[in-house]
Order: C-alpha cells, then structure tokens, then sequence
C-alpha cells in the first residue's frame, strides 16, 4: 500500500499480529475416561484478543468436542468463569497479552465443584447456596401503588454487592468451600450483603440467621483470594467482614 | 481427521500426556451441600469461637509478651531462671493469675485454631474425628496439668 519500499521487509514481519499460542486445557469427558487430562492446542492468534476467542477457534476449528459455556462474551453473564494460568477468571475478559503467550497458557475448570465436562462444572451447589439467602427483596404491608423510593447514600452503601454477576470465580477461588463444599461461599454472602444493606428490605435479620449457620461467615478465613477472584472488581472479603460484623453488633 | 486439522496441534505436546501407566490425577467430586436452608440458631458457638479468638489474641498479646520481657529480658535474662525464680514469682497470687490466665488463653487460643485447620484440611469424616480428638485430649491434659502445678505448687518440695 502506502508504505515506503525500504521498510517493506520490516512491514511485513509487524504485518501479521498472529502469534502461536499454546493452550493447556484440561479434558474431562466420563464417557471416554474416567480420568481428567491436559491437552496442548498451539493456535495461531492475535495477542490482543481473548482467551474465550482462542477457545473458539479451538473448539470451531481443531477440536469440535471441546466443551465450555459461554454466553454473551462481555463480562455480563458470568458463565465463563474458569481457571486461567492457575487463577479464576472470566475467559471474555482475559487477553491473551496479558498472560505470557509465550509459554502454554492453561486453562482448567473452577475448582470445588463436579465437573460434568472438560470445563463445565456443576453449578448447583453454588446456586443452591445462593438461593439459601434469599436473594429477593421481602417486605410486609401493602405495596406502594409507586416505585420504592430510596435515598443516594442508602444505595450507596450496598452498592458494590449489586454488581454480582454470578460466575463463581470468587466462591470456587476460596480453600475453604474447597474443602467440604459445605461453607455458603463468598458470592452467596456477597448477595445476602446486597438485601442486608438495603434499607427497602425488611428480612435483614432472618438473612443474618442463615450466615450465622456453622458453615455461614463464620468460616471465612479472610484469605482474600475471593477480592483477587472477583472479574468485577467487588470488595468480597469486605462484604464478608460487614456481614459478620452486623451480627456481632446487632446482639451486644 | 484432516491434515489441516492435526497440524494444528503442536506437535511435541499434542494429545494426551497420561495414558494406562501414568494416569492423570483424579479431580474429586466435592460433597454437596444439603438442599435445605439450614435451620436459624440464635447463640451461636462458631460465633462465639470466633470473638473469643480475636479477643483472647488481643489479651495474649499483653500476657505472652510481659512474659517473655520477664523471663528473657530484664533483669539478667534467662540465667536468673531457676526453681527458686519460678517460686519466688509464684508467691504472689498476681503472678499465679497471670500464668493462669495465659495457660488457659493459649490452649484455647490455640486448639481452636487447631480446630478450624482440621476442619478446613481433614477431608475424610474419619480423620477429622481423630484428630480433634487427639487435639482435645492434649488441651485438656495440658491445661488441667498446668492449672493443677499452679495451685498445688509448693515452694519447700524436696
Ligand atoms: S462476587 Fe464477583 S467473583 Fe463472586 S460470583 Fe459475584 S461477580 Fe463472580
Ligand atoms: S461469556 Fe458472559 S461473562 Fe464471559
């Protein structure tokens, strides 16, 4: 095109963005082995785009039976939490350039909860704990006949929590819900945090029982490995500490 | 297969890296929560172990370190220790509660973190059991001895 000769040799190397990058991606799938395996995909790939888009040219391209969720590629569903480099990440909102592409990039299913098949987990667990502190808003009396109004400074102060989106990185990051699976994990007491704190709801106290349970906040550690997880950037281990401290302070 | 297709893949690290011999590490399925909400309580012994921790460090902090200022550091450091120190302290009941105190928040302080360690690493139900009551015995042991050596301590033993 446009570009002097003499640099035409030096364009054409930075012409093409294409790397190759080797993914490391742990297999599972129950009918063929009872056993989980890495397997090396080397894909050619622009660095500046995603993992998810290099799990898409792997699964379009090379390999068919490669299996993941994903739904809106933004960082809005929460479906593809997953274990990048050893950390819990949204694979649509991890670029390639800021792994290392140089050496495989691997990518494995969150940890602590069944996997069904090479990177899916089973959820319920986790869905179960969630629904366990009743994430809706409960009131008594009659409805008001307009929207429920509320002040800026009372949203404020459960703000960050409503950012969940549900991935899981954060409870599926945490060794204690490794352990037994039994503790209500960071994003369960992320959501409780979201109605405790908001002023139009009125079942605070009967969410502060549930998380008073023996696998409720108490087991929290503050190993803070949920804050690093949280793809949105919520304050978890915050939210965690708030919730223990309102149960200590509504009683003394 | 297509040709295309395999060269894809990098050909050192192509495939699968376990096979018969050297099987892949079994990923565990974790136990699953119960489908039901679990029931309120209002007293609460998770919580109680909870404060009890924060509060005992923070009493501990004073104690452990008053001691150790006393035992190591002033006043000649630990060539003054001998039986005669030890009784000599223990002659006044503020020493007596002092290490009484401090034997009975360290043990607690520190089998109920024991406890929690064995709660979050022991997997197997069997295991957990084991451990805690081995923990248990010693703490208890530990504590009911010491308590015992400082009331029945007699300065003239022979
Ligand atoms: S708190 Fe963050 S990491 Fe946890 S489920 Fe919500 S968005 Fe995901
Ligand atoms: S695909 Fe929706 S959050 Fe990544």
């Amino acid at each position: 095109m446009a570009t002097p000769v003499l640099d035409k040799a030096e364009a054409e190397s930075s012409a093409s963005p294409y790397i190759t990058v080797t993914f490391r991606i742990r297999r599972f799938n129950p009918e063929v082995s009872e056993d989980a395996v890495w397997e090396d995909f080397a894909i050619e790939i622009d660095p500046k785009e995603r993992v998810l888009d290099g799990l898409h040219k792997i699964k379009w391209d090379v390999d068919g039976t490669l299996t993941f969720r994903r739904s809106c590629a933004h960082g809005i569903c929460g479906s593809d939490a997953m274990r990048i480099n050893g950390k819990n990440r949204l694979a649509c909102k991890t670029l390639i350039k800021d792994l290392n592409p140089e050496k495989p990039i691997t990518v494995e299913p969150i940890k602590g909860l069944t996997v069904l098949k090479d990177l899916i987990v089973d959820m319920e667990p986790f869905f179960q704990a969630y629904r366990d502190v009743m994430p809706f808003l409960v009131t008594k009396g009659n409805e008001p006949t307009r929207e429920r109004l509320q002040s800026a400074e009372d949203r404020e102060r459960f703000d960050d929590t409503t950012k969940c989106i549900l991935c899981a990185a954060c409870t599926s990051s945490c060794p204690v819900f490794w352990n037994d699976g039994q503790y209500f994990g960071p994003a369960a007491i992320v959501n409780a945090h979201r109605f405790i704190f908001d002023s139009r709801d009125e079942a605070g106290e009967q969410r502060l029982e549930i998380l008073n349970d023996k696998d409720g906040v108490w087991r929290c550690r503050t190993t803070f490995n949920c804050t690093d997880a949280c793809p949105r950037g919520i304050e978890v281990t915050k939210a965690i500490q708030e919730v223990k401290r309102a149960l200590i302070t509504r009683r003394f | 297969m297509s040709a295309d297709t395999s060269s894809a893949i990098g050909p050192v690290e192509s495939g699968s890296l376990y096979d018969v011999d050297n099987p892949a590490p079994l990923i565990e399925a974790p136990r699953k929560r119960t489908g039901k909400t679990p029931r309120a309580t209002r007293g609460n012994f998770e919580m109680a172990a909870w404060l009890f921790m924060r509060l005992s460090g923070v009493v501990l902090v004073v104690l452990v370190i008053g001691h150790l200022l006393i035992q190591l550091v002033l006043d000649g450091g630990v060539s003054k220790i001998g039986f005669a120190f030890v009784a000599g302290r223990w002659a006044s009941p503020f020493w007596q509660v002092w290490d009484l105190l401090m034997l009975w928040l360290a043990m607690l302080h520190g089998a109920n973190g024991l406890r929690t360690v064995i709660n979050d690493y022991a997997e197997r139900p069997n295991t957990r059991l084991w451990l805690k009551g081995l923990l248990y015995t010693a703490t208890v042991f530990t504590i009911l001895l010491g308590t015992l050596v400082i009331f029945t301590f007699d300065p003239n033993i022979r």
